[in-house]
């Protein structure tokens, strides 16, 4: 070897591990920044006002987006209820049926469809519902974020399951239980803790999405009761709020972005620390 | 099993049903290519190839082009990977082979939910916070330094292509850098081990036996996060300026494919306008879907199904 001598490599070696920390803190300083910023402007506008009452118009300060709160909850809501089930049967089919070659090319399917722009997917939407329908809708807001989570939950659920031991469906098969009832019984009760992890971090996920609402749910500043109207969501509102040149408009943003990401940020920190056992036994 | 008929069915519909719901993948890319190409029939009609090579994009008197949106998209997507790149890799690196064990855990979250941000309120942080601050300072030092060159030079507005691209870069550096951990910790410990027999120090083994060894994976990471930046929508339509122009300066406003539809859309008044946005809809997806199908083919034949899906 024509290696250099030993100090000169002890010395890049010392070199390189300080290069890749500082990019290490390079990588985590936006979060901290964004976090430090969001506390800064939005804390004090985070206020009972800001969860109970409607948005104010131009001019009068005050207000709140109790109306976007509730109308990214109804969409979550919808959205679990088409993007759950076929989500986590499709993650069912991939661990426990299928060919390993059509299973490649589901999962390649999926985990293209997961890179598919968000903006794309409100596009399509509008066409296949808003369209139609004549107008914007809760509808369509709530189909286009339960279309996004299929093929995320599809992965994790598929994932989760691949955990369980082969010896549970053997003894469950060999007592002669039906394998469907093996599989709804005791392979999916088994890595439900899994399943649902999976579960709220696609739905976190899709509650930060605002390209796909902008032609769908559209947003309202006043309440909705029917899933007919336009409703309002916490990205779009924040979207608003910081497009427009009002200082009253730029604190709701940021005390709206501030929930927003408390929320995001609580669901999946709560996720990592329960399921913490299965997460270190990987690394 | 033949004494309970039921069961039997029960395991066909079950198994049916399972089937049909994974099928769904392809019936919903089906779906969004069809729905996009429909949509846009009219401005293929209209405009036809020359829709690609055209830089006029007039809604008043129906001329489009999609050329500065392609331009905007790309040079935003190729600064963001310029700057990710490096950093994610060299942050993968650190994470896998040379932190101290008690620090990678708490990094490894940090970064993840950084991925969990979303891309509205990087957006807002980017406005009021990062853009004015590259106004005032980075711009003007990068014009005092390197003002030499084309890319640095004419007024700063503080909104711009470089503004674009360094908040795709932060919004790519999570992805890239965890699916490149995955793909070194999948580097196998024996070649390590050989590398340090020869007298490696740490960071000689990582360059020999781990870097070179997954340098096909690590490409399909780049590809992957080349993929969300092309596709990344709220964030940079928000700090890039949404001007479509195609200028030398990175100081220059621009506009992506993905923003002049976000901006337009719902205030499209004319069917060829919105159809014309359907055909950027339609050069986004083609895009994205080609750059997304690299990046698997190249992350399954490295690693086998055992690399998580990122997202």
């Amino acid at each position: 070897m024509t290696a250099p001598n030993h100090s000169w490599r002890k010395f890049k070696n010392a070199l390189m591990q300080a290069v890749t920390l500082m990019c290490a803190i390079l990588v985590v300083a936006p979060l901290v920044l964004v976090f430090y910023h969001l506390l800064k402007e939005g804390f004090s506008s985070v206020n009972w006002a800001f969860f109970t009452q409607l948005p104010k118009p131009v001019g009068e300060s005050g207000g709140g987006m109790a109306n976007a709160i509730v109308g990214t909850f109804i969409l979550l809501g919808q959205a679990a209820v088409l993007g759950v089930p076929i989500g986590v049967l499709g993650g069912v089919f991939l661990s426990e049926y299928g060919s390993s070659r059509l299973n490649w090319w589901i999962r390649f399917t999926a985990d293209v469809l997961n890179g598919v722009p968000s903006i794309t997917w409100g596009m399509v939407v509008y066409a296949l519902v808003v369209v139609p329908m004549k107008g914007f809708s809760a509808l369509a807001g709530g189909i286009v974020l339960g279309l996004m989570m299929i093929p995320l939950v599809m992965r994790t659920t598929e994932e989760v399951l691949q955990l369980v031991p082969n010896g549970y469906r053997e003894a469950a098969l060999a007592l002669g239980i039906a394998k469907w009832r093996t599989i709804v019984q005791i392979v999916m009760r088994t890595a439900l803790k899994g399943i649902v992890t999976g579960v709220l971090l696609a739905l976190a996920r899709v509650a930060g999405e605002t390209a796909p609402l902008l032609f769908t749910a559209l947003g309202n500043r006043f309440w909705t009761h029917k899933l007919t109207d336009p409703i309002a969501a916490m990205p779009l509102q924040i979207f608003e709020y910081a497009k427009s040149p009002y200082n009253d408009w730029h604190r709701q943003a940021w005390a709206g972005a501030l929930v927003l990401l408390l929320l995001v940020l609580f669901v999946n920190a709560g996720v990592r620390v329960l399921t913490r056992d299965r997460f270190q036994k990987q690394s | 099993m033949q004494a309970r008929g039921g069961s039997h069915f029960g395991d066909r519909a079950f198994q049916w049903l399972t089937l049909l719901m994974a099928l769904s993948v392809f019936a919903l890319i089906v779906l969004i290519g069809y729905e996009l190409a429909d949509g846009s029939r009219l401005a293929l009609h209209k405009f036809g190839w020359h829709f690609l090579v055209s830089s006029d994009w007039d809604p008043v008197n129906e001329q489009f082009g999609a050329v500065p949106f392609i331009f905007g998209t790309l040079v935003s997507s190729l600064i963001a990977l310029i700057i990710a790149v490096p950093i994610s890799i060299a942050t993968a690196v650190y994470l896998t082979e040379l932190a101290p064990l008690w620090l990678r855990q708490p990094l490894i979250m940090f970064i993840e939910l950084l991925a969990a941000v979303p891309s509205v309120i990087l957006g807002l942080w980017g406005i009021f916070v990062m853009v004015p601050w590259l106004r005032d300072h980075l711009f003007p030092w990068l014009q005092n330094t390197l003002g030499f060159l084309p890319f640095f030079k004419g007024p700063i507005y503080g909104v711009s292509m470089l503004a674009g691209g360094i908040i795709v870069a932060i919004m790519i550096i999570p992805i890239i850098t965890s699916v490149s951990r995955e793909i070194l910790r999948s580097v196998p410990g024996l070649q390590r081990e050989a590398a340090y027999a020869l007298g490696a120090t740490r960071w000689e083994v990582t360059r020999i036996a781990v870097l070179s060894y997954a340098k096909k994976g690590l490409f399909g990471a780049v590809i992957l996060g080349l993929g969300r930046a092309l596709g990344e929508t709220m964030a940079v339509t928000m700090v890039i300026g949404n001007r479509p122009e195609i200028a030398k300066s990175l100081f220059a406003p621009g506009y992506t494919l993905a923003s002049v539809i976000a901006n337009e859309f719902t205030e499209a008044t004319t069917d060829t306008h919105l159809s014309a946005l359907f055909e950027i809809g339609l050069v986004l997806l083609g895009v994205t879907v080609l750059v997304n199908a690299l990046a698997q083919l190249l992350l399954k034949t490295f690693a086998g199904p055992g690399v998580k899906p990122q997202n």
